[in-house]
């Protein structure tokens, strides 16, 4: 049966899936990287995920625009994101905290308003899969790579712009110096809460953008909660690519394709305990760490405030 | 630091004697109105379990009168012990129902019923009344229209091949998917029936994920049961594929694949209970929704057109369970 | 002099105030969002401290809502001073509560003192082993512990969920069609006993007299002073000779371990059984993140975290209150939370400014006081680890 495993059908499922259930991840962990390359941890991203998911949602059903929606997510994101920053950077809140309570408040604040403004679940009709002349007809690797909405594709090139932002440009070099020795970027000029205020507010749009990516485009309905965890998976994605984008991805990739697998294990009738197979993505991504051994410093001044004159 | 923990302990009481003071208000309940409250896992609009408890008080509601029948609501009580907490709190107010609707509040149930003799409890689901004779159990049958939805499901199947999205296997999510299992492999032998457990109440991503997953597999019918099945719906219109719900109707989510709801009215049972307080039984007794006393109704999506032979034999599973000559759990 | 210690008397009440007025703070946005509901405001707090506060009931639910936040704040203090974040205090409460149920459900003969003595005692290495792990794979293999506590409170849920609804389901259950995941009850002889006649048990008293142990165990032994050491300087550390692998993973087993004795209490002094609805919140309330709360509101002091635990135990209690009450969205007692969070944690820079203000004096009046020798003075104040 486990054999079962090993067929087109499957493989391709599972790369497929995994692909599409990365998107969201790759949003929220993409603006958490970031934030965190410029010494601030965000554990609030669930929090930001929830508010842009609805806000895409209710603009979507509402106006019957899914790229006002689009806009919407972003929007309601930076302003979570420009709140955060405020308590991060202007009154130094202690990070992981702050984060929890923009957790919370999100959670709620997306709950309620999904209660008050829409009352019960609805759904829109969302991005579609863009068929790509060629691309997507080519067997396997089109159906793998090239059925997909544009928010998918959004989320790569994403990655290779973060790439690209944080490693070939001047403002990369700043949030990682600004992250690293805020006391020399300092010196040197550069505004150690201008651009901590720019990758904190860029990553709560990002985060929003991700919520939208569930709420318009993967799954077209808003629930109370529905991102049920994802968040903090992300933020944890983050930590496993070692603040590396494409490290970052793969970790995502992982992830997803690991939790697709489980669900074809259910499928399948192999017999494992369903409780077992849910804990598979989990457990494998802990061992992947502990197998490749990549002992990647955290950026210097992770989590810590910073004052000028001291 | 010591200072700071005294002052806090200080401010503290004198919190507490303002509350003291203030707090203490007694409710009287005209006798008159029946008050009841409930307490919910979930939200009331859930479209699910929380949802089919709500809508039935309501109905009970428009029925009876506003100024004959009040009743009030602790929802999304996942907490096992904040629940306790407002049953405890309710009991003390004098209601004359309190409803835990959620078999995970039964031992905070067993253990406060005791202290309120005079107040009616109802627990669900479930069949056990500790027995207490101030507790009423209810359960659903989850397994009948289960059984029905599953004889549909293998009639209309071309593939052979069905799909089921479930939270954990456990309760009446569990009932219904056996129910739904024992129908389709009762009316097409050879037919598949794959289930998927997602480990969670809430996790609408991976619901989605695993119907998408079901569809690989080749499964061309859907059905799940508990709130995040709402992403796996999207995920089957989408794909074309047809879903059958159950608790709460479904149908408003996806008119054009839904073909029916196994829908709870749990005003059957609730009204049997009222009744029974309002002579001065106030528990001792568990009560079933079942197709038979129409607790529990399959109700056909009008939108979908159900070919005639589907909808003669569906009818025949619900006689056949009703009159006793097909066991929905085998 | 009198001066000086008047100001100084006036500024730690400002201190201890400030959370009090974050806590206001919130509530005036959370009067707002109520008043948009429909609902009056007054009536809903009145109602919250009611709930809190109100009666002996009310007060017994607040503390033992508070027991587990002191629990896990407790292990919080430890490894958050020891520069370790935990945030897999979920997972190490489950794990503590699922291995103390075994224990009481494997010897149910056992004499009830002997019981819930090995039962806190199981519960508590239950949570170090779920600690650990993260404590060791932080130290030995360079994994975060923000990403291996997260992947392990995940799964503890699903080991909870396959337990109870497999090798330690209730026998009733078992025979029962819709098996429902929960334990048989423990036996009644292993109920923690209560202080009076409430819900209030024990296990709030062992979480207070181990505040107490935990402050002992920071400021007045090696131990505690080795993992406060790396907390703040690994390099430093290091150069003295600690071994700075084993702190980190002490920092989180003991972290851990306090979480699991929380999940332990939880079971035998309020629950009696375990039931899952399938989330780790079903069980823990949340206390794996509210610990780490309560703990930096009690200013990651163990006794400071007695009251914060107490206060936001009163808060989480009273406002399920105020949602019965005004039959509000419980949602709304979610933002609030949210709201009072960000509302105190941001509130603490005027304490640390004034704190900073104070060693800037106090620094600039030793320096004087050099030329003229000062008297005994209370040379711990500062040992006693305000952050």
């Amino acid at each position: 049966m486990i054999g079962n495993l090993f067929t087109e059908a499957v493989l391709v499922g599972i790369l497929a899936s995994g692909i599409r259930l990365a998107t969201p991840y790759l949003y929220a962990a993409i603006g958490e990287t970031f934030s965190q390359r410029s010494g601030v941890l965000n554990l609030g991203v669930e929090g930001q995920m929830l508010i842009g998911a609805f806000a895409a949602f209710f603009v979507s059903f509402t106006t019957g625009s899914l790229w006002l929606g689009l806009l919407a997510a972003i929007i309601s994101g930076l302003l979570m994101g420009l709140a955060m920053a405020f308590v991060s950077i202007n009154l130094q809140a202690e990070q992981g905290i702050s984060g929890i309570g923009f957790y919370l408040f999100g959670l709620g604040l997306s709950d309620l308003l999904f209660q008050k403004m829409l009352g019960t679940v609805e759904t829109v009709s969302g991005f579609r899969p863009i068929y790509i002349p060629y691309l997507s007809d080519i067997p396997i690797i089109g159906d793998i790579f090239f059925n997909q909405n544009i928010l998918v594709y959004g989320a790569y090139l994403l990655v290779v712009a973060a790439w690209f932002v944080l490693n070939k440009t001047t403002i990369g070099l700043k949030i990682k110096a600004v992250g690293e020795s805020p006391e020399a970027a300092d010196s040197l000029g550069v505004s150690v809460a201008r651009v901590r205020y720019f990758t904190v507010i860029l990553g709560g749009g990002l985060s929003g953008l991700a919520g939208a990516s569930l709420s318009i485009a993967l799954l077209n309905v808003f629930q109370q909660n529905m991102t049920s965890g994802l968040g903090f998976i992300a933020v944890a994605l983050v930590y496993f690519g070692g603040w590396r984008p494409f490290a970052v991805m793969g970790g995502a990739l992982l992830f997803s394709m690991v939790n697709s697998l489980q669900l074809w294990v259910q499928v399948l009738n192999i017999p494992i305990p369903s409780d077992f197979a849910v804990m598979m993505p989990y457990v494998l991504t802990i061992i992947a760490l502990v197998i490749t051994v990549q002992r990647v410093r955290p950026p210097s001044a992770l989590t810590k405030p910073f004052e000028r004159g001291h | 630091m010591k200072h700071l923990g005294k002052i806090l302990i200080l401010l503290t009481v004198a919190v507490m004697l303002l509350a003291g003071c203030g707090g203490g208000e007694e409710e009287v309940a005209a006798p008159e109105v029946f008050r009841v409250a409930v307490v919910m896992p979930s939200a009331i609009n859930d479209l699910a379990f929380s949802q089919s408890m709500y809508d039935a008080l309501s109905a009970i509601q428009a029925e009876r009168g506003a100024d004959k029948f009040e009743f009030v609501y602790s929802e999304s009580m996942f907490v096992v012990d904040d629940a306790a907490a407002a049953i405890r709190d309710y009991a003390s107010q004098g209601y004359n129902l309190i409803i835990a609707h959620g078999s995970q509040y039964g031992s905070s149930l067993q253990e406060i019923a005791p202290e309120f003799p005079e107040t009616s409890f109802a627990w669900g689901t479930t069949v056990d009344t500790f027995g207490l004779d101030n507790v009423f159990a209810y359960e659903a049958r989850a397994e009948e229209g289960g059984y029905v939805m599953g004889v549909m499901a293998a009639m209309l199947s071309e593939s052979g091949i069905v799909g089921v999205v479930g939270p954990i296997e456990t309760g009446d999510a569990k009932l219904y998917v056996d129910g739904f299992t024992a129908g389709v492999t009762a009316t097409k032998g050879e037919a598949q029936v794959n289930a998927n457990w997602i480990g969670s109440f809430s996790d609408v991503a991976l619901a989605s994920e695993a119907a998408q997953t079901h569809i690989g597999a080749g499964a061309d019918i859907l059905t799940g049961t508990a709130q995040m099945v709402v992403g796996a719906i999207g995920v089957a219109e989408e794909n074309g594929v047809l879903w059958f719900g159950t608790q709460s109707s479904q149908t408003s989510l996806a008119p054009s694949i839904v073909v029916a709801n196994q829908v709870y009215r749990w005003e059957v049972v609730l009204k049997e209970m009222i009744s029974l307080i309002e002579g001065q039984t106030y528990g001792g007794q568990s009560f079933l929704i079942t197709l038979e006393n129409g607790g529990l109704e399959v109700e056909f999506n009008s939108a979908y057109a159900l070919p005639d032979e589907v909808k003669t034999a569906a009818q025949a599973a619900i006689d056949g369970i009703v009159d006793g000559s097909i066991d929905p759990l085998p | 002099m009198n001066r000086k210690r008047q100001s100084e008397v006036v500024s730690k009440l400002m201190d201890a105030l400030l959370p009090v007025f974050a806590v206001l703070a919130a509530l005036a946005i959370g009067a707002v969002m109520l008043i948009i509901l429909g609902a009056n405001p007054i009536e809903a707090f009145g109602a919250l401290l009611e709930g809190a506060f109100g009666s002996a009931n009310a007060l017994a639910d607040t503390v033992v809502k508070a027991t587990p936040l002191l629990l896990i704040g407790l292990g919080i203090c430890i490894s958050f001073r020891g520069n370790v974040i935990n945030i897999g205090g979920e997972g190490q409460m489950i794990i503590g509560a699922l291995m103390a149920t075994a224990l009481g459900l494997a010897f149910p003969e056992w004499p009830g003192l002997l019981m819930i003595t090995l039962a806190m005692v199981v519960g508590f290495l239950g949570g170090a082993v779920w600690g650990g792990i993260p404590g060791a794979l932080k130290a030995y293999f360079g994994v975060n512990e923000i990403l291996s506590t997260i992947m392990m409170n995940a799964i503890a849920v699903q080991l909870m969920n396959f337990l109870l609804a497999g090798p330690m389901i209730d026998p009733v259950q078992a025979g029962k069609a819709s098996k429902i995941p929960q334990t048989a009850r423990l036996s009644n002889a292993f109920d923690l006993p209560r202080l009076i006649p409430t819900r209030l048990h024990l296990g709030a008293l062992i979480a207070v007299i181990l505040a107490v142990v935990v402050y002992i165990l920071l400021w007045r032994t090696t131990l505690g002073y080795r993992i406060r050491a790396v907390g703040q300087n690994q390099d430093a550390s290091r150069y003295a000779g600690i071994d700075v692998k084993r702190q980190v993973v002490l920092a989180l087993l003991l972290s851990g371990a306090f979480a699991g004795l929380a999940g332990a209490i939880q079971v035998f002094g309020v629950n009696h059984r375990m039931i899952t609805d399938g989330s780790a919140t079903g069980f823990t309330g949340s206390a794996g993140f509210n610990g780490i709360v309560a703990a930096l509101f009690g200013q990651l002091h163990p006794l400071g975290t007695i009251p914060a635990s107490f206060l936001f135990g009163a808060l989480l209690v009273g406002a399920n209150k105020l949602q019965r009450v005004v039959q509000v969205p419980s949602a709304v007692i979610t933002a609030l939370n949210g709201l009072v969070v960000i509302f105190v944690v941001s509130s603490e820079i005027w304490r640390r400014r004034r704190e900073t203000k104070r060693r800037t004096e106090a620094t600039f009046e030793m320096e004087i006081e050099e030329l003229h020798p000062p008297p005994a003075q209370d040379l711990t104040a500062n040992e006693e680890g305000v952050s």
